[in-house]
């Protein structure tokens, strides 16, 4: 056990990290080019004033009409995104491995929030799984992967929970934590989890199309 | 759950379409297509939709049946997700149901948009369908003979050459009773613009080019008609998929109006003739912008009004409600234009709820209307949340100025009974405006 936590610790944190990064950029850039090569009808009337605009209105909660209309999803929305970024990046175990082993360091969130805020994205998590399945218009159109992808992101923060609160073996636990992690950072790229990447472009050129074309909000 | 197989509804020219297919035919044109046609767009929205089902509510369909299957993601789910997990290789049958999808129960209405964080083009990703099922050959009958006519005379209604202008000289002499003075300038280079139609009007719908002509000669502007094909502004092969027929009308359209050497073009009341020539044919063509200035008979009789060359006898006085077309409110920006124009007209105006952008479809639109009579009950009923948001406002006269949306609209409010009416922006003015001559 030890040797696969310092399997996922060491090499496979390497690989995970350089996977998401160079995965995304090569997603992101031959996009784009499939964009340039297939699309120019339609990339000749991207506008960023536009799609800022139409941007601003999308990450302010209840600020679109999508939003308004499905509050219950909204609100769960934007609370699991930003807790979703906020613990990881500002959890003190993390602060503490990367220190460790490269020296850097930056402020930490209070353990306690961290840990409620760990708590409401695994509840979110069931939530979105609850919806999956039992709300009709979701459950028709959800495959396989759409439940691993919300499973994965849920049982990283489950294993983190587990592993602050010292349920369980511990080891056992924050290796199961560190590899369903590193198994998310793999996903994104490569999963719907892409949609991390091509939120900001796919509604910043529906919003050029409006602003520039057709002169209308799109939110 | 109920899906698009158990709701197949009979048409000639689909049964037709798929009894030519097979599944190696579907396979290597739905793969052409897309190495050939698609690109970023269309892989990024199939990516990275999430499936979270929010643009359900966006959809009047949706909201008119509740049934999910009808949510614009499960549109797209049944259509072009499959074809893409089967790589194109299905069972011909397949074709008929992502047909009827595609042509008769989305409006391309755009609606959607307003409700996916993602900002998902679900109009897009059906036209995308649209084009496979024409490219395949399987297109509902009505809609294939309007674009079949398109094909053999430019215009969507079959009229021939000479019965245009026929049909403008008819009209001519009729107002030049009411108004002898009156002319409709045929071929005119050189004048200020170019007004174009849309075929019905000449077929059915005469009293809309007496009218147009009427107002015209009281604002005393400089105009003219083509004589020639050219035109009729709409565009039905834009909705079956066929992108060249579509081209090639657009270019008579805009090729007519270069002849004329006119200022600009300004088109009748109708949101789709107006999508096809602002916004996807100039495309097609490689025009990023137009190369005549379009502007759509709301903003020019916005202007006319601004100039202060309609003068009126007195206002429209029983309350209306304005319906907004999605092609020229989405599709352009008119709503605070057709808003001003309706205030100057009516003394009370009556909004609906939601509306502007909002607005919800008439459910005619995107050709569905024109798929016929097979199709109409589905059509109609899947509008209901409409039929309920006009019966809120509990007016009895409906502005509408799109085509589409009169018939769309005319179906529910008789099928739901509401006792209402609904009146182009030039079925007022005429009515309403000091008539110069008449004495
Ligand atoms: S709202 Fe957008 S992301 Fe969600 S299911 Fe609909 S199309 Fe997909
Ligand atoms: S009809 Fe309109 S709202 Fe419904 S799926 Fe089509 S474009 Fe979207
Ligand atoms: S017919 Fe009217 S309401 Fe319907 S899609 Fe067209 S413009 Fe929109």
């Amino acid at each position: 056990m030890h040797a696969l936590y310092d399997l996922a610790v060491g090499p496979l944190a390497w690989l995970a990290f350089a996977v998401f990064i160079l995965g995304s950029v090569y997603r992101l850039l031959s996009m784009r080019a499939l964009a340039f090569k297939k699309d120019g009808a339609f990339v000749a009337y991207i506008s960023w004033p536009h799609a800022i605009k139409s941007l601003a209105h999308w990450f302010t909660p209840f600020g679109a009409l999508g939003w308004k209309e499905n509050p219950g999803v909204t609100a769960a929305t934007f609370i699991f995104h930003i807790c979703l970024f906020l613990v990881p990046l500002f959890l003190m175990g993390h602060i503490v491995l990367f220190d460790t082993f490269r020296g850097w360091s930056w402020p930490a969130l209070p353990d306690g929030a961290a840990d409620t805020l760990a708590i409401v994205v695994v509840v979110i998590c069931a939530y979105f799984l609850w919806r999956r399945v039992s709300v009709p218009e979701v459950r028709f159109v959800t495959g396989p992967q759409d439940i691993l992808v919300v499973s994965l992101v849920g049982l990283t923060f489950l294993t983190g929970v587990l592993a602050y609160h010292r349920i369980g073996d511990n080891l056992l636990v924050t290796t199961l934590h560190i590899l369903c992690g590193e198994a998310m950072l793999i996903a994104i790229p490569f999963t719907r989890l892409s949609h991390m990447l091509f939120a900001v472009f796919s509604r910043g050129y529906i919003a050029s199309e409006f602003g520039s074309v057709r002169h209308a909000k799109d939110w | 759950m109920s899906t698009i197989a158990d709701r197949l509804i009979e048409d000639t020219g689909l049964r037709r379409g798929v009894s030519r297919l097979t599944p190696e035919k579907i396979e290597k044109v739905f793969k052409e297509l897309v190495a050939g046609e698609c690109g970023a767009r269309l892989k990024t929205y199939v990516e990275t939709c999430v499936r979270c089902g929010m643009c359900a509510k966006a959809c009047h369909y949706y909201m008119s049946h509740k049934d999910p299957s009808y949510t614009p993601v499960a549109k797209v789910s049944q259509t072009m997700w499959r074809l893409l997990a089967a790589g194109g290789r299905v069972d011909p049958q397949v074709i008929y149901e992502c047909a009827q999808i595609a042509y008769t129960e989305c409006n391309l209405c755009r609606r959607c948009i307003h409700y996916c964080p993602l900002g998902i083009d679900t109009g897009y990703i059906i036209s995308v369908v649209r084009r496979l099922c024409h490219k395949l050959g399987c297109t509902p009958q009505y809609i294939q003979d309007t674009a079949h006519s398109h094909s053999a005379t430019l215009n969507q209604m079959w009229v021939k050459d000479d019965e245009w202008p026929d049909t403008l000289q008819w009209q001519e002499d009729e107002a030049r009773e009411e108004f002898p003075g009156l002319r409709i300038p045929l071929d005119v280079e050189g004048a200020d613009f170019m007004y174009s139609v849309i075929a019905p009007e000449p077929k059915f719908r005469t009293q809309l080019i007496y009218q147009a002509a009427a107002i015209f000669n009281a604002a005393g502007v400089s105009w003219t008609m083509p004589a020639t094909p050219g035109w009729d502004n709409s565009n039905m092969a834009m909705f079956t998929g066929d992108s060249e027929i579509m081209s090639r009308v657009e270019r008579a359209h805009y090729e007519t109006a270069q002849r004329l050497r006119v200022k600009r073009i300004v088109m009748g009341e109708c949101g789709h003739a107006f999508r096809a020539v602002y916004d996807v044919a100039n495309r097609w063509l490689g025009w990023k912008w137009h190369p005549v200035p379009v502007v759509h008979s709301v903003e020019f009789f916005w202007e006319l009004i601004q100039q202060g060359r309609i003068k009126l006898t007195h206002k429209y006085a029983d309350p209306v409600t304005i319906h907004d077309p999605c092609n020229i409110i989405r599709g352009r920006g008119l709503m605070d234009k057709l808003r001003e124009v309706v205030h100057f007209l009516c003394e009370n105006v009556v909004e609906m709820s939601p509306n502007r952008e909002h607005n919800y479809c008439c459910c005619a639109g995107g050709g569905v209307i024109n798929c016929g009579p097979p199709f109409k009950n589905v059509r109609i009923v899947g509008n209901s949340i409409k039929a309920e948001q006009l019966k809120a406002t509990g007016v009895h006269t409906l502005v509408a100025p799109c085509h589409n949306c009169h018939g769309g609209l005319e179906d529910i409010i008789s099928k739901f009974g509401l006792g209402m009416h609904t009146k182009f922006l030039g079925d007022l003015i005429y009515e309403l405006m000091e008539k110069p001559e008449a004495e």
